[in-house]
């Protein structure tokens, strides 16, 4: 009795004192999801027992002054990004959790086949569908299903794409379900964003934890830049043997333009914009002071629909007129290719573990999350009468948007879904509500836990490289499990352990 | 150099040297207005809008606004925080071509200048921002000189820069001798501290104020570096950097309208020119618009076909 008043009384004290680290783990609550840090209470992974030590022995104070550094580091070196249908202020700081989230090597080893194998069969899968179409033929994939995605483009059938290659940079999304295995929610094939975040933060948490980097034996990123040129590079068309390689943007009104620059810069390659660009004859050039110069391979950051308003007649004037041509003309290399975005796919996502058996005749390492097809009458019939237990995607879309998680809405977004899906049943997928994993994170003063992704990033060119690391995706709010950075998400630095 | 690249670059420049001209200005001109002297507070205000919001129709300036208007004003397209916001959305659309540094500080000094919204009467609001810029802005020059290649895109800097000086040092000499009623010794004080010049004037001239040793060291003075001369020696140097770099590019024109205006500065005699000053400083500010179009017409607009003769 005396211990337990000793015990409260302690919790007054530090409301209004100096909160130890022990405190600040304090009100650490274990619910259903896998804890990242935690395999019970006060029973910290191996992995993490370092960062826990630290913990305990830092105070309050220390850790606000810390994560206070680590803010005013990306405040002042610009690391923002830009939300859509927000008029005022539209460039924010990308919030980042001071904790970092580690991986054991054997997790890490795991990851890497898994993702690997993944990649490969997707690429067979694009190369297939654009070509000879075997694997419709062969009755794995539904025709119906691929020939209506949004994202497949007539335009790149029979297409040579330099290596083969339709895939080049890659960010799958990973979470880790509550038996601890990582599955894959997402594949992103198009465009996908985030790693300038990746290295960006590591920087910043080498100035703040040094030691615990020397204690824990955290494998490097710093890498990425460097494997990313010579993948492009490798993309290049033949006999251009000092190739120029460039990184087209939409522009800085795009969400990701933070990115955009920081990648040219590492990469010392020109970051252009449509407008710079001249096709001529097939070639492609941009402008410059010195003239017009010769492109070799165009690391495109733009949507497809937007890269050519000759080929994809909408106006737009982010792309190049002519550029298409030049591609299909084998004169400039594209990565991502186009149409690639029918691989990633949401309701083609169902068919992945197929896909790889189809191609590798191999067990899929990683598994996916269990989709259900709204094109599917069964299906869609049972998951309409139950939506409150299940996530409701839009098949082509992605940052989080087009999105109904069932547990949290409210009988009336639930109808509006409802009449969607069964307007577009096409358009819509459904999976179980999957408890992510939550990892410690130091959100007003204390340490509490959320939920996080993993999206690494894979790199297609002569072989396969997976930077030890990704972008940890943090849900911010409390409880939430949306981790997308335009709908409140965070991110953490991820440290892929030596062993 | 992407050619948009090149003109952002240059824009950037230019807008940061005319939020740094407008902070020297603002500072003299109030540090002048709170002397009792010949000329009022209108006509004190009057020198500085007419020198730094050229078209403003300045003989209606509210004297209690005027300092908000050059300030922090979001109408007007000359206020130093608008060319603040210019400099820094010019530097954002090429942040792989300067320095972290550089963008980090421009980056700072932009948060730290619109941070709080002005209010029109705030005074001290308004001088808290011109300070800023003023330190901002000798910091950046450094902080460009220190961390960036002496390249292309220094060269472009340059030329933005101090195109941009010699036409506000012509705009704002023309305001002040350009007076109905002779100015007074501390207006000149002003019109010095306005070009940062007035300790290094004294040490080539002594503290005596004369109108046309004045003129002389403002204009012709080729070893400071807020003199019309300097700015055009170094708008010549950039552009020999530019032009040695891109060997097939036609450079006459650009060459020739350069080469003019030097000799314009190079070769006068201040008794020659402070009869017909107006004139003079009319005939720089055209040249180097004349200089400018040329330019962009040299290496950032040109036609395609132009592109493949060569």
């Amino acid at each position: 009795m005396l211990a337990w008043i000793g015990g409260a009384s302690m919790i007054l004290e530090t409301d209004t004192s100096d909160r130890s680290g022990t405190e600040a783990l304090h009100r650490y609550e274990l619910d259903g999801a896998y804890d990242e840090m935690f395999s019970a209470v006060d029973h910290p992974r191996k992995q993490y027992r370092p960062l826990h030590n630290l913990l305990l022995n830092l105070g309050r104070d220390e850790l606000q002054r810390s994560k206070h550094e680590a803010d005013q580091s990306f405040f002042n070196q610009g690391i923002t990004f830009t939300v859509y249908g927000n008029d005022e202020g539209t460039e924010r700081i990308f919030p980042n959790d001071l904790l970092p989230r580690i991986i054991t090597a054997a997790e890490w080893e795991k990851i890497e086949r898994g993702l690997t194998q993944r990649i490969t069969a997707l690429n067979l899968f694009l190369k297939d569908v654009y070509n000879e179409a075997k694997i419709i033929e062969d009755g794995v994939v539904p025709g119906s299903i691929v020939y209506t995605c949004k994202h497949y483009r007539r335009e790149m059938r029979n297409v040579k794409v330099p290596r083969d290659v339709y895939i080049t940079v890659v960010g799958t999304d990973l979470i880790r379900n509550p038996a601890g295995n990582f599955v894959v929610l997402e594949d992103n094939l198009r465009v996908p964003s985030g790693v300038s975040y990746m290295l960006t933060s590591r920087r910043v948490m080498k100035q703040i934890f040094p030691g615990l980097f020397q204690k824990c034996g955290v494998r490097p990123i710093e890498q990425y830049s460097q494997v990313l040129l010579s993948t492009l590079r490798s993309f290049a068309p033949e006999g251009r043997s000092e190739p120029t390689v460039v990184l087209l943007t939409p522009g800085p009104y795009n969400s990701a333009y933070f990115e955009h620059t920081y990648l040219a810069r590492q990469m010392g390659i020109e970051l252009v914009e449509g407008r710079d660009l001249v096709v001529h004859d097939n070639i492609v050039y941009m402008r410059t002071t010195f003239g017009l110069q010769r492109v070799d391979v165009i690391y495109r950051r733009i949507d497809d629909d937007y890269l050519d308003p000759l080929v994809f007649g909408n106006g737009s004037t982010l792309g190049a007129v002519g550029l298409f041509n030049a591609y299909r003309a084998g004169n400039v290399g594209l990565a991502n290719a186009l149409g690639t975005g029918v691989a990633d796919d949401k309701a083609i996502y169902a068919f992945v573990p197929k896909i790889i058996r189809y191609y590798l005749d191999q067990d899929p390492i990683l598994e996916n999350v269990e989709t259900l097809l709204m094109s599917d009458r069964g299906q869609r019939d049972h998951v309409c009468q139950n939506l409150e237990e299940y996530v409701v995607k839009a098949v082509g879309e992605s940052g989080g948007y087009g999105m109904l998680i069932g547990p949290h809405s409210t009988e009336q977004q639930r109808a509006e879904f409802r009449q969607k899906i069964y307007a577009e049943p096409r358009n819509y997928i459904a999976q179980p509500t999957i408890n992510l994993s939550t990892a410690p994170c130091f959100v007003d003063g204390i340490i509490e836990p959320r939920h996080v992704d993993l999206r690494p990033y894979v790199l297609y060119g002569e072989k396969i490289t997976i930077v030890p690391g990704g972008l940890t995706r943090v849900a911010l709010r409390k409880g939430s499990l949306v981790v997308n950075s335009s709908q409140g998400g965070g991110s953490k630095d991820t440290w892929v352990l030596q062993n | 150099m992407l050619s948009r690249v090149a003109d952002s670059l240059y824009w950037m420049s230019r807008y940061f040297e005319r939020a740094d001209n407008a902070s020297r200005v603002l500072k003299a001109t109030y540090g002048l207005i709170l002397n009792p002297a010949k000329f009022s507070t209108e006509e004190r205000w009057f020198h500085a809008v007419s020198s730094l919001a050229p078209g403003v129709a300045s003989n209606k300036i509210d004297p209690q606004h005027a300092l908000f208007l050059l300030v922090a004003d979001p109408e007007g397209s000359f206020s130093i925080v608008k060319c603040i916001k210019g400099a820094r959305e010019n530097a954002r659309q090429v942040r792989e071509e300067i320095s972290s540094e550089m963008w980090e500080h421009l980056n700072r000094l932009f948060h730290d200048v619109t941070g709080s919204e002005l209010n029109p009467d705030d005074d001290a609001g308004a001088m808290r921002v011109v300070s800023l810029v003023r330190e901002g802005s000798y910091r950046f020059s450094g902080i460009t000189a220190a961390t960036m290649n002496h390249d292309e895109a220094w060269h472009f800097i340059q030329l933005g820069k101090y195109i941009e000086r010699a036409c506000n040092l012509c705009v704002m000499l023309d305001a002040y001798f350009d007076l109905g009623k002779h100015p007074d010794d501390l207006d000149w004080v002003g019109l010095l501290s306005s070009c940062a010049a007035f300790e290094a004037y004294c040490k080539a001239c002594t503290a005596e104020l004369r109108p046309d040793r004045i003129a002389n060291f403002l204009l012709l003075k080729a070893e400071f570096p807020y003199s019309v001369r300097y700015s055009v020696d170094r708008m010549h140097e950039a552009l020999t950097g530019i032009s040695d770099l891109s060997l097939s590019r036609r450079t006459e024109n650009v060459e020739r309208l350069i080469g003019r205006l030097r000799s314009k500065v190079t070769y006068a005699q201040i008794d020659e020119i402070i009869g017909g000053l107006h004139q003079y400083l009319a005939a720089i500010t055209d040249q180097c618009r004349e200089l400018h179009a040329a330019v962009h017409e040299l290496y950032i607009e040109y036609p395609i076909e132009v592109a493949f003769q060569n």
